[in-house]
């Protein structure tokens, strides 16, 4: 009897406190199993601060242009010589060379220059200084700074993007300008200065990355985006009040319900080829215009918006509904003095979450004409701004991304920089209105 | 008369209409609004509806039907001999609305009078000249039916637009005055208003039909057009896809598979990427992460569903393309020449879908009743146990219906694979090939100045039809079979 109960004691084969075989199995499986759930969000996670970071570190180089800073006077006989010649420009770009010569001499820096390698910097310069004399007179004689902003590929070189190894020699950059704009930065003349022209300026020919900006597009988005709120808002909303609060159950009813939850899941492309087929061929409405392009995205983001507002309106308790017909009220009274503002803060959330989904849309502005417009001018008015052709912000950055110039890549990830600020003002408002006033019955 | 006069003139009837039922149903009642059937605003509202609702419905009416008319009739005027050679009626049509736009141009910035621009001969003065002066610049020079045409189009569109003034005016007046009789204290004022705003309501939903209908008709008329002109066995089962452009001439092979093998491959990666990462995420959020970790990384992964696509397609283009070629092109193993392939496309697809799987599955988890997990517990299964044999195949069909639509979505995507996935139709197994996808030729068939007649152009829309078609099977068959294999615990 001892012995055995000793054997048991010395040898336990399974027990509360001892850990066998298959548990020890199943317990390492059950570790595995949270590695993965761990693994994947950290996959996720990943992903995520990886596209940011790409984003972040391609995209800020697009705010700062490389500028080369020249400060000098010119008397009125120097300009009167220079108008004199045949070749005007080249007379103020000579002043320019030997202004820039002098600046370096008085650092002490003792670099070789023509004037072939300083057009290849900032290019030609005459026509800048020229017509800056001719529209301020009074300038003549005082001490003037020039800002004259680099050519891409020396904006390239000062963030990164070009480097000694990878440059090859072409008629736009030489690698012996390079010592040029090592010894000017040196000396603080050419430097980085935040562009400005990037935000507000228009977008420039294919062959000017430097030059390209952001804003006329952004005012094209901004038209697009009041198309869409002042359509699909009451639209929405009314369409959510009568199914909600107003449909009867037949087939007519059902067979608007299933409509729109397929068309929020039919591909963007093809909204874009219904605007085409629909407003343009058919319709006769003008290319590329921002109404067109509004019209689309209201058919596009009508289900998202219909969904979140019957979403709302249902959350709205019957006992308000009861009360309201209780004191007399109409049926259509008291959906509008009652369920309908008390419902607002849950419309307005989705409608801007709707209105961010429209902003980033690119696909069926493809097809309506907003790409391979050249952006160069701001509409001429209100009105104008709806109808005259004009580019979205993220039709803006599909045409950079496929221009060959690898200047326009940097534009194209400040482009996204931009579009993602305004998204996330946005989705920051939405929130702010749904904590603030969110409202549990 | 100007379009925003027309529209300010009905609204003001409106106003005015509104102030004056409601004075004159007071007035009938003695002053008393407790004599009147309904509130006076009602009265008011009534008149103001009758003067709005009928003239913008007209108005609308008229000016959709109104191009249809003025295209047919200067049709008709046209003569067969002005279609020049290897030209369409369809070309010499837009010419007429160029030149007809552009001598109302003329008119407008004060380069010609009104009876200039009718008087105008094409034997006797340039148009083209005179019309490039005021900035509308013209592609050939103008013919004599051409301008005929125009000037056609222009009285006709003149007449059109007079007469739609005219009898949306009468029916503003018209519709107000027959309102303000009616007010008077007997009149159930708030009915009709209400049974208005119902019908208005009924509008609104069924604009939703209204754009399935639109789309349906823009895909299927279109569609019907480019197999007048290309055989539809020829599209569906040809393996090869080289349309000739305008002008190059010869015969265009417009075969639909290689495009869809390219969609089917491109989305088979990014399920690949997207359904295990995201459904791992969600069974560890809704089962294992504390509400601290949940409230943190849930919010986290969904913004990758908040990132518009462009930004994708620029990350598959800029970002991930060159990494890949880094890491497979020809210095390494020499599997990928170029940036642009299904894997890079693929790839960045799966990452946009993760969330789209995640939450779809958390949700779906979470739905899952507590007793199963409870009783799981009892039997003494470890959690992992109890989620791999009772809580996934409690929620399979949702999870399935899930991937079905991040599927759907996949094959919809658009900007990703025009940006990441390259232009070449292939049939290859190599997924470090460039490949093509029905949405990215969509894109490149209808972009640029095509001929909308030939067949280069039309197969957009038979493209569009089979995408719309396919993901609109999907959908269904996702919603399906969430319907019939869901369990009901309640």
């Amino acid at each position: 009897m001892t012995d055995a109960s000793m054997d048991n004691a010395a040898a336990p084969k399974s027990g509360l406190t001892v850990v066998d075989e298959r548990t020890r199995k199943r317990n390492a499986a059950e570790k595995r199993f949270q590695y993965y759930g761990i693994a994947a969000i950290s996959i996720g996670l990943l992903f995520l601060l990886f596209l940011f970071g790409s984003i972040l570190r391609s995209g800020l180089p697009a705010f700062t242009q490389t500028v080369v800073d020249v400060e000098f006077a010119l008397t009125q006989a120097q300009i009167d010589e220079a108008e004199s010649k045949m070749l005007k420009t080249k007379a103020y770009e000579n002043f320019f060379i030997a202004a820039l010569s002098e600046q370096l001499e008085e650092r002490g820096m003792d670099v070789a220059f023509d004037a072939k390698a300083i057009e290849r910097i900032v290019g030609k310069t005459g026509g800048t200084i020229r017509s800056h004399f001719q529209a301020n007179p009074s300038d003549v004689g005082s001490r003037v700074s020039f800002e004259l902003a680099a050519s891409s590929r020396v904006d390239g070189y000062m963030n990164g993007r070009i480097t000694r190894d990878t440059l090859v020699d072409s008629r736009f950059l030489m690698l012996t300008d390079l010592d040029l704009v090592d010894a000017l930065e040196d000396a603080g003349i050419i430097h980085g200065a935040f562009n400005w022209n990037f935000i507000t300026g228009t977008d420039s020919g294919v062959d000017n990355p430097g030059g390209a900006g952001l804003g006329a597009s952004v005012i094209g988005s901004f038209f697009m985006m009041l198309v869409v709120l002042f359509l699909s808002l009451p639209i929405g909303v009314a369409a959510s009040i009568y199914l909600e609060e107003f449909a009867p159950k037949n087939r007519w009813t059902d067979l608007i319900e299933v409509n729109i939850s397929n068309l929020a899941a039919v591909p963007s492309i093809v909204f874009g080829i219904l605007g085409l087929a629909v407003f343009i061929q058919f319709a006769g409405l003008p290319q590329s215009a921002p109404l067109v392009g509004g019209l689309v995205l209201t058919l596009m983001t009508l289900p998202t918006i219909i969904i979140s507002t019957r979403a709302s309106l249902a959350a709205v308790p019957p006992s308000i509904r009861d009360a309201a017909l209780g004191v007399g009220a109409s049926k259509m009274q008291s959906v509008f003095h009652h369920v309908l503002p008390l419902a607002m803060p849950g419309i307005l959330t989705g409608t801007i979450i709707g209105l961010a989904q429209a902003l980033g849309e690119t696909a069926p502005l493809l097809l309506i004409g907003m790409v391979g417009f050249v952006a160069r001018e701001y509409p001429d008015g209100f009105l104008a701004g709806f109808t005259d052709a004009n580019s979205a912000m993220p039709a803006q950055i599909y045409t950079w991304a496929s221009r060959a110039d690898p200047g326009f890549y940097e534009k194209a990830w400040g482009g996204i920089i931009i579009l993602l600020l305004f998204l996330i003002t946005m989705n920051t408002i939405a929130v702010i209105l749904r904590r603030r006033f969110e409202r549990r019955w | 008369m100007p379009f925003s006069w027309l529209v300010l003139i009905i609204l003001a009837v409106a106003v005015v209409g509104y102030v004056l039922g409601r004075k004159r149903a007071l007035a009938s009642a003695g002053g008393d609004s407790r004599d009147l059937h309904s509130l006076p605003s009602y009265y008011g509202a009534n008149v103001a509806m009758w003067a709005i609702v009928p003239t913008f419905a007209l108005i609308v009416v008229w000016l959709l039907a109104q191009p249809i008319f003025v295209n047919s009739r200067v049709l008709d005027m046209l003569p067969d001999s002005a279609v020049a050679e290897g030209g369409s009626i369809g070309l010499v049509m837009s010419d007429v609305r160029r030149v007809a736009d552009g001598l109302d141009q003329a008119v407008v910035q004060g380069a010609m009078t009104l009876e200039q621009a009718g008087a105008i001969q094409a034997e006797a003065t340039d148009v083209r000249e005179r019309l490039a002066e005021v900035g509308v610049a013209l592609g050939s020079n103008v013919t004599p039916e051409v301008l005929g045409g125009a000037q056609r189009y222009r009285s006709l569109n003149a007449t059109g637009s007079t007469a739609m003034s005219i009898l949306a005016l009468m029916i503003a007046f018209g519709g107000a005055g027959y309102a303000y009789i009616r007010s008077d204290r007997h009149f159930r004022a708030r009915n009709v208003v209400e049974k208005g705003i119902l019908a208005l309501l009924m509008f609104a939903a069924s604009v939703a039909i209204l754009t399935t209908i639109g789309i349906l008709f823009a895909l299927l008329f279109n569609t019907i057009e480019f197999f007048k002109l290309y055989p539809a066995t020829d599209f569906f089962f040809g393996t090869k896809w080289a349309p000739s452009f305008s002008g190059r001439g010869g015969a265009s092979d417009l075969g639909v598979l290689p495009l869809l093998w390219g969609t089917f491959y491109i989305s088979i990666i990014a399920l690949l990427v997207a359904v295990p990462v995201g459904l791992f995420s969600a069974i560890y959020l809704s089962e294992y992460a504390s509400p601290r970790v949940r409230g943190i990384a849930k919010p986290l992964i969904e913004i990758l569903a908040g990132i518009p696509t462009i930004v994708y397609g620029l990350f598959a283009l800029l970002t991930v393309g060159p990494l890949l070629v880094s890491m497979f092109g020809k210095d390494t193993v020499g599997w990928m020449s170029g940036g642009t392939a299904v894997m890079t496309a693929g790839l960045v697809m799966g990452i946009m879908l993760i969330p789209f799987v995640s939450s779809l599955s958390d949700d779906i988890i979470n739905a899952v009743p507590q007793a199963m997990r409870d009783g799981s517990y009892g039997l003494g299964a470890t959690q992992s146990e109890t989620i791999r044999q009772v809580i996934l195949p409690a929620a399979l069909p949702g999870i399935v219906g899930a991937i079905l639509l991040a599927a759907s979505r996949a094959i919809g995507e658009t900007m990703i694979v025009v940006l990441g996935a390259g232009a070449a139709a292939r049939l290859s197994l190599n997924p470090f090939d460039a490949m093509t996808t029905i949405t990215a030729k969509i894109v490149s068939q209808l972009t640029g100045d095509a001929d909308f007649a030939s067949p280069e152009a039309l197969v957009a829309f038979a493209l569009g039809m089979t995408l719309f078609v396919l993901t609109l099977g999907l959908n269904v068959f996702a919603l399906y079979i969430v319907r019939k294999y869901r369990e009901q615990y309640d």
